[in-house]
């Protein structure tokens, strides 16, 4: 083939030994407190990217594709999903995958582009802190959610309700 | 003087601008979905204030909004697919223009069906 074909760092061939299986020195980086934290974050944006594609097109289109779509979304909706627990574990999976997921990708984005030592310490706990509030926020709310609240004495109407 | 550094294989072309695009993408979605939690999480205050601001979402420049938000969303599950191909297929470097212009068609295709689909329901009288 021809000269430029590109040659993965992780593909394991170091100097004419094929396929050892392991990282050329030169490209590993561990060896400090750091451990494989990096490696680790890497693998996580792919593993959790194929179940989030799933999980974020099934909510797109049983929320604005079926039925009569963006007009159906109302309380009542949302009450009926999270009814069911297969609807409520789908949505936390959905939250704590999107956020983790997020959250390092934002990471990334500012180790690249804050250059003084303190910006960059300081953008991340900003985005640490907003991340752990919206995650504890988002669970609390699947969890805690009442989808049969009685409002002026009145049940609200809804199949999934006791009588 | 500075020059034009002579054709490289990622600088100006598929590749950079495919990083850039997943780069800008997952940060508009990311502050996106900061947002969502938060007004997804009005059930929890009363029904009446939840249904008041998701009531605000129904209008045609919303519609437009989240049009624009699900191309966002695609191209970033589409592209995301093919990063991963490209790290764990052995032939993903070397076919990795290609796939993402199967990422762009797919994507083309998808945003079209969804805008007819979610256009026609949120424009569409009610």
């Amino acid at each position: 083939m021809s000269a430029t074909e590109i040659q993965s760092p992780r593909s394991g061939q170091i100097a004419g030994k094929p396929e050892s299986g392991k990282i050329a020195p030169k490209y590993r980086r561990n060896g400090t407190s750091r451990g494989n934290f990096e490696m680790l974050a890497w693998l996580f944006m792919r593993l959790s990217g194929v179940v989030l594609v799933v999980l974020i097109f099934g909510h797109l289109i049983v929320n604005l594709l079926v039925g009569e779509g963006i007009h159906a979304i109302d309380f009542g909706f949302v009450a009926g999903k999270w009814a069911d627990p297969f609807w409520q574990f789908w949505d936390l999976a959905m939250l704590w995958l999107a956020m983790l997921h997020g959250t390092n990708g934002v990471r990334t984005i500012i180790n690249d582009y804050a250059e003084k030592d303190s910006t960059r310490f300081w953008l991340k706990m900003v985005l640490y802190a907003a991340s752990a509030v919206i995650i504890i926020l988002g669970t609390l709310v699947i969890f805690t959610f009442n989808p049969c609240p009685v409002v002026d004495g009145v049940q609200l109407p809804g199949g999934f309700c006791p009588a | 003087m500075p020059t034009k550094p002579a054709g490289t294989l990622y600088r100006g072309r598929e590749g950079m601008w495919s990083w850039v695009g997943h780069r800008i993408t997952g940060v508009v979605i990311f502050f996106f979905l900061l947002v969502h939690v938060l007004d997804t999480s009005l059930v929890r205050v009363s029904p009446e204030a939840y249904t008041a601001v998701i009531g605000a979402y129904k209008n045609p420049l919303m519609a437009l909004g989240e049009t624009g938000l699900v191309a966002a969303i695609v191209f970033h599950a589409f592209n995301g697919l093919r990063i991963i191909a490209v790290d764990f297929w052995k032939k993903g470097a070397k076919y990795q223009r290609q796939m993402l212009w199967v990422v762009l068609g797919l994507w083309v295709i998808t945003m079209v069906a969804f805008a007819i689909r979610h256009l026609s329901l949120a424009l569409g009288g009610h």
